[in-house]
């Protein structure tokens, strides 16, 4: 064994690495679905519990205890392999993956193996180029199979955190059972330098999918959403090269970082003639930087076999064809629709998907404010409302009927911009509608000049050395007063209307 | 023919009541002549006088059995109905999960578990207000055929003491035999219910795969276990079947549909016009000349009660022992995996800093009895990557050609025959040495666990050769276990008719 099989620490640069080799990704990403009750039993899938709270009979695998097929979970699967366009088996069996390890009670997994519910599918991401524009990669699906999630094992004492050398191991069953998807890519090529683009925005696009559907939560953090990037090198046009696959990918930062430093460790053992290992290996989100874990070559033999347990699963293709026209459109697709008609760019757009505002706007647009307008509140003031408020942005009780009449306000110039948040304000403390906040702070733009030109004269009179300079021909002075005004009217004129009433009352022209 | 069925109905009740039938006992305790508590005190001491001989039970639990007589006994006295077995007492096999009752399946590995939870099993016995009287021993994980694989000493045949009852369910066949209880439940993965049935006189039935739950029964082969009555006559132990047949929504391979009227079948005992099949396989080399004779006498007088009786060819047959033995460990070392020292159970852990896999390993090396770890080695073995076509995928090929013979076969007749096994009773030691030798016992009895239908062994006579009970196998199609009975009872009444007695009246006083 040569010594470029052991820890290479040494990298190339990312851009230099592809100007030698083309990369090939794969992809498997585990979906814990958000069903109430486990994959096999009645138990809660509630997050965080008190340990080995939610667990019976069947998800301690006691002995004699059967498993019953969630068939919530089966409806979530094939609605899954629906939105990534995958033929749905007529009729298919879980199978059992027989391992010892200890938090997986029956010491096997149930699974699939050669008989996927889902296969043969397709997704279309958008993926961000260098410069700003967005190229469309598509993505096949090899298939989507339904399993369920082992019991979570916490390690103390020793100074890995793994399993060896360990002083003791606790074990939470409450994980176990809960139903998982698996979703495995074909091979991605010739995506050379986006590579790592393509793994995030197709991680990131599932994620949408599933949020659509509703079928998780996948939340990364809490691990209902779990990466593993498969990755090997090759010359250009040799065959592919040995992959790894790399676990612990648990952000969709990381995903794109594991893919480019994978990249780079890769191309650095190859450039000194060195070989690469059919290995495990794991992600460090501190480092950025992956190191080995179990040799694939010691790999243990799941000896699969249907699981005798369950009987097959057979859905009625009438019912697939009702789930299939429940699907709703791809989200990115959905998104560059709605870009175009609101006449937006690709980078706005990003910016209200990642504000949380998205469907917000796509709301109030619906109730025929104009996306414009929508866009400015629920991306602006809105939010910065929802932040002070530490409240997701969806919780704050404005209407698009709300933000309707705001607009109409600013548009007859009985409201203006810094009015008009304090007029959501009120909405938000509940003091009423728009035009009940509007009269009970007295919050109108003064429209008698009056009031308006009292207020100019004791700024002027305040000021009397800026008014001798206005007086003078230097408007640019003019400003201080306007503020003075401002300040005096509590925000409430119209401050173009105070600048012209200041220079007519110095008698200059603006 | 009579629509009272005959049986060891002894109008005096002063007489030994443990030597009633159930049907007799539960209607004495309807009418009041005799209390539940009496009843089931009976059997207590009988147990008490005997089992130090016969050691059917590894657990008798008296206190929880006379409570249950003494509710029984209230609503009597309340007026409130009470079912056809209500008070009647029951040996339950040690592989039905009973809450808070050890529940050992007869090894070592499981000594001290006490179950959280009822088996559906046990859930409807109770509600029948059938008397739990205790646990029966059996061979470990019912692989055996003798009882000498348990792990707690085996059971003796209460005809010869010196004979082993059959396996893997030898205690609830002696326990019935020796009069210690008329009812118990026991399990058949390939014999284990009708094979000590044959060999200790009693009668034996083994239901449709899916018509009586697993849900609770620790599975030895999920796809070939299935539980059922033991009695000493035909008409209790179609009561017991339907008490505990029905669709279980815990168990995914119930059948969902209603369970044939088996008890009016037994009362009809009626096989005029019917054909009857002899398989051509399950006779001749082998079998016992004893065996045969008893076998050829029982067919003459099926003929003579109005049956055709037809020779039917079911080559497959040939075949079952090596599919079974394929089919068996692969499902066993799946399912026995669970045992592992973690949760439940046995849990060997010499010195503390031992890593996980060394206390698995050592908890089951020491918790296994040597067929258990056999059939684990074969079936994992038969799983493994690149065996799995020749061994387990074969094996499942010989079982649907199984399938197929029966069909064929049940296209030309009603129902099937055959001696139960090859041989009588064989002395303990005889062949605990020789697994083949063992596993040969089950040659008949295993093709209709294959293909998941159903059977019955009822007594038919002793053997010349060295007067020990002959049993006959009647096979009928899946879901039309009423054929079993209706068969089954019309040959007990005819050989009653001719004896005078059943024949477990001529098993020497213990
Ligand atoms: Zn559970």
């Amino acid at each position: 064994m040569s010594s470029a099989h052991n820890h290479v620490t040494t990298t190339v640069s990312f851009d230099e690495a592809l100007t030698r080799y083309d990369p090939v990704i794969g992809l498997e990403v585990h979906v814990e679905l958000g069903t109430a009750s486990k994959m096999f039993c009645a138990c809660s899938t509630e997050f965080g519990a008190p340990p080995n709270t939610q667990v019976c009979p069947v998800c301690l695998a006691l002995p004699g205890a059967m498993p019953v097929i969630n068939a919530k979970a089966v409806e979530s699967i094939i609605r899954m392999g629906l939105a990534l366009h995958c033929s749905i088996a007529t009729w298919c069996r879980m199978a059992r993956k027989n391992y010892f390890y200890p938090d997986m009670p029956k010491n096997f997994q149930i699974s699939q193996y050669d008989e996927p519910i889902c296969t043969d599918g397709w997704l279309d991401v958008l993926v961000p180029n260098e410069d700003g524009s967005t190229e469309l990669v598509r993505v096949e699906i090899e298939r989507v199979h339904l399993e369920e999630d082992t019991g979570k094992l916490t390690h103390a004492g020793g100074a890995t955190g793994r399993i060896h050398g360990a002083d003791y191991s606790l074990v939470d069953y409450n994980r176990a059972g809960i139903p998982l998807v698996e979703i495995v890519t074909k091979p991605i090529t010739g995506t050379a330098a986006l590579a790592p683009a393509v793994a995030k925005a197709y991680v990131a696009e599932l994620r949408d999918i599933m949020r659509d559907l509703g079928v998780s939560d996948v939340k990364m953090e809490e691990g209902s959403l779990r990466c593993d990037a498969n990755l090997s090198l090759n010359i250009p046009g040799d065959a592919w090269g040995t992959r790894t696959e790399t676990k612990n990918v648990n952000s969709l930062r990381s995903v794109e970082r594991a893919v480019r430093s994978e990249i780079e460790r890769q191309a650095a053992v190859l450039d000194k003639g060195g070989v690469i290992r059919q290995e495990t290996r794991h992600f460090h989100e501190d480092t950025g930087v992956t190191t080995p874990g179990r040799s694939k070559e010691e790999a243990e033999d799941y000896r699969y076999f249907p699981e005798p347990d369950l009987v097959p699963i057979a859905p009625d293709p009438a019912w697939v064809e009702k789930l299939r026209a429940s699907i709703p459109q791809q989200p990115s697709l959905r998104r560059a629709g709605l870009a175009t008609a609101w006449g937006i760019s690709a980078f706005d757009m990003e910016s209200l998907v990642n504000a949380g505002v998205l469907a917000l706007v796509e709301a109030a647009v619906a109730d025929g404010v104009a996306p414009d307008t929508a866009r400015k509140w629920w991306a602006g003031e809105l939010l910065r409302q929802a932040n002070d408020r530490g409240v997701p942005p969806q919780e704050l009780a404005v209407t698009g009927a709300d933000i309707l009449r705001v607009d109409e306000l600013i548009a007859t110039g009985a409201l203006n911009d810094q009015l008009a948040r304090q007029v959501f304000d009120g909405v938000l403390l509940g003091e009423g509608s728009v035009d009940d906040v509007v009269a009970a702070r007295g919050l109108g733009v003064v429209t008698d000049e009056t009031e308006l030109l009292a207020a100019i004269d004791q700024a002027l009179a305040d000021q009397p050395e800026v008014a001798e300079k206005i007086r003078a021909g230097k408007i640019a002075a003019a400003g201080a007063i306007v503020g003075g005004v401002m300040k005096a009217t509590r925000g409430r004129a119209d401050a173009s209307r105070v600048r012209e009433l200041i220079l007519s009352r110095c008698e200059v022209s603006g | 023919m009579n629509s009272t069925p005959k049986g060891p109905v002894n109008p005096d009740m002063a007489a030994d009541l443990i030597r009633q039938s159930a049907r007799v006992l539960a209607e004495a305790i309807k009418s009041g002549e005799v209390s539940a508590r009496e009843v089931t005190q009976a059997h207590l001491d009988r147990i008490g006088a005997v089992d130090e001989r016969v050691h059917a039970f590894l657990h008798v639990d008296t206190d929880a059995a006379l409570a249950h007589a003494d509710r029984v006994d209230v609503k009597r006295a309340a007026g409130e109905q009470l079912g056809d077995l209500a008070g009647v007492p029951l040996a339950l096999k040690d592989i039905l999960a009973m809450k808070g009752v050890p529940t050992t399946c007869g090894s070592k590995i499981l000594q001290g578990w006490l179950p959280p939870y009822d088996s559906t099993i046990v859930e409807r016995l109770r509600a029948a207000d059938i008397i739990i009287l205790g646990k029966t021993n059996m061979d470990e994980f019912a692989m055996g055929s003798s009882t000498e694989y348990s792990a707690y000493g085996p059971s003796h045949n209460p005809w010869d003491l010196n004979r082993i009852p059959g396996g893997s369910g030898g205690g609830s066949a002696a326990a019935v035999a020796a009069f210690e209880a008329p009812l118990a439940i026991g399990t058949d993965t390939g014999g284990s219910i009708r094979q000590p049935a044959a060999l200790t006189g009693t009668v034996g039935v083994k239901p449709t795969y899916g018509s009586v739950s697993r849900y609770g029964l620790v599975a030895l082969a999920s796809s070939l276990d299935q539980a059922g009555p033991c009695a000493r006559t035909v008409l209790d132990a179609a009561y017991l079947h339907s008490v505990i047949a029905g669709h279980d929504p815990h168990d995914s391979t119930s059948i969902n549909a209603a369970v044939p009227d088996v008890v009016a079948a037994a009362m009809k005992a009626d096989v005029r016009g019917l054909r009857i099949g002899l398989v051509k396989q399950l006779s001749g080399a082998g079998y016992q000349p004893g065996v045969l004779q008893r076998f050829n006498e029982a067919v003459d007088v099926l003929a003579q009660l109005g049956a055709e009786i037809v020779e039917v060819d079911c080559p497959h047959f040939d075949e079952a022992m090596s599919a079974y033995y394929l089919i068996l460990p692969s499902e066993c070392s799946s399912n026995l995996a669970r045992f592992d020292g973690m949760r439940y159970g046995l849990r060997v852990q010499d010195g503390g800093d031992a890593g996980v896999e060394t206390v698995m390993a050592d908890t089951r090396e020491m918790g296994f009895g040597p067929e258990v770890k056999r059939r684990i080695m074969l079936g994992t073995y038969a799983l493994s990557s690149g065996y799995y076509d020749a061994y387990y995928g074969q094996a499942q090929k010989i079982r649907t050609l199984i399938i197929e013979d029966f069909t064929r076969a049940f296209g030309q007749v009603d129902v099937l025959v055959s001696p139960t096994t090859p041989t009588t009773a064989f002395p303990l030691g005889e062949k605990v040495d020789d697994p083949l030798a063992m596993y040969l016992n089950d040659i008949a009895t295993i093709p209709v666990n294959l293909a998941g239908n159903c059977a019955l062994s009822l007594p038919i006579g002793l053997s010349p050769a060295d007067g020990l009970p002959v049993g006959l196998q009647v096979m009928a199609p899946t879901m039309a276990d009423d054929r079993l009975y209706l068969v089954g009872a019309a040959l007990e009444s005819a050989l009653f008719d001719r004896w005078g007695h059943l024949l477990i009246e001529e098993a020497p006083a213990l």
